[in-house]
């Protein structure tokens, strides 16, 4: 069966782990670590988010945006 | 009344007095509507992520205030007047506030019981 040997390390909400229980639009050091480059939001599987905690991160990010504390796109 | 945070960007060019200016006119407003201010916060100049009516810089200002919708949509419609306002957001912040006492209250009555079961154990390193 276990053919294959490389191990993957198991992917954790960093906010559950962390006990951040308010993801705020001001706090432009957190969400910027979701948002590499190309000032994407970073998808659920790569960061390992849950989702109701990524849905907060998204709502954070876009007023973020709106604000200009981040970027909407980068060239 | 509900409360709200309101933060604009002003054009950093113009004078601290002026900015200063702004903020009481901006108070003014909500207390005129029947609101009351809780905090006035002066960001500080900081860099924008993009540019904003030609500008690269801004200067950020947090209000928060206890105040109803209209003083709100009032406040905005001023803003989008002003030429020296680069860009507002206000954001409710009472219901989240709400909730987010709920999520430490559930917390910390689960660390309290996990600490009454085991009376004997040494407490748990805190992980905040």
């Amino acid at each position: 069966m276990a053919q294959k040997q490389f191990y993957r390390r198991r992917k954790v909400c960093k906010f559950c782990v962390e006990n951040i229980d308010s993801i705020n639009y001001k706090d432009t050091k957190l969400l910027s670590q979701f948002v590499p480059e190309r000032a994407k939001i970073l998808p659920r599987r790569i960061s390992g988010v849950c989702s109701p905690h990524q849905r907060q991160l998204n709502d954070a990010i876009q007023k973020a945006r709106s604000i200009a504390l981040l970027p909407y796109t980068t060239d | 009344m509900r409360k709200y945070e309101i933060m604009f960007i002003v054009d950093p060019n113009l004078p601290e007095d002026e900015i200063d200016q702004l903020n009481t006119q901006v108070a003014g407003m909500v207390t005129d509507g029947g609101g009351s201010v809780v905090e006035t916060e002066k960001m500080g100049r900081r860099r924008l992520a993009y540019e904003v009516k030609r500008q690269t810089d801004g200067f950020y200002v947090l209000l928060t205030v206890e105040a109803n919708g209209e003083i709100v949509s009032e406040v905005e419609r001023r803003f989008r007047v002003m030429d020296t306002v680069l860009r507002y957001i206000t954001v409710r912040v009472d219901e989240t506030e709400k909730k987010l006492e709920k999520v430490r209250a559930i917390r910390q009555s689960k660390t309290d019981r996990r600490n009454a079961k085991q009376p004997a154990s040494p407490e748990q390193p805190a992980a905040n």
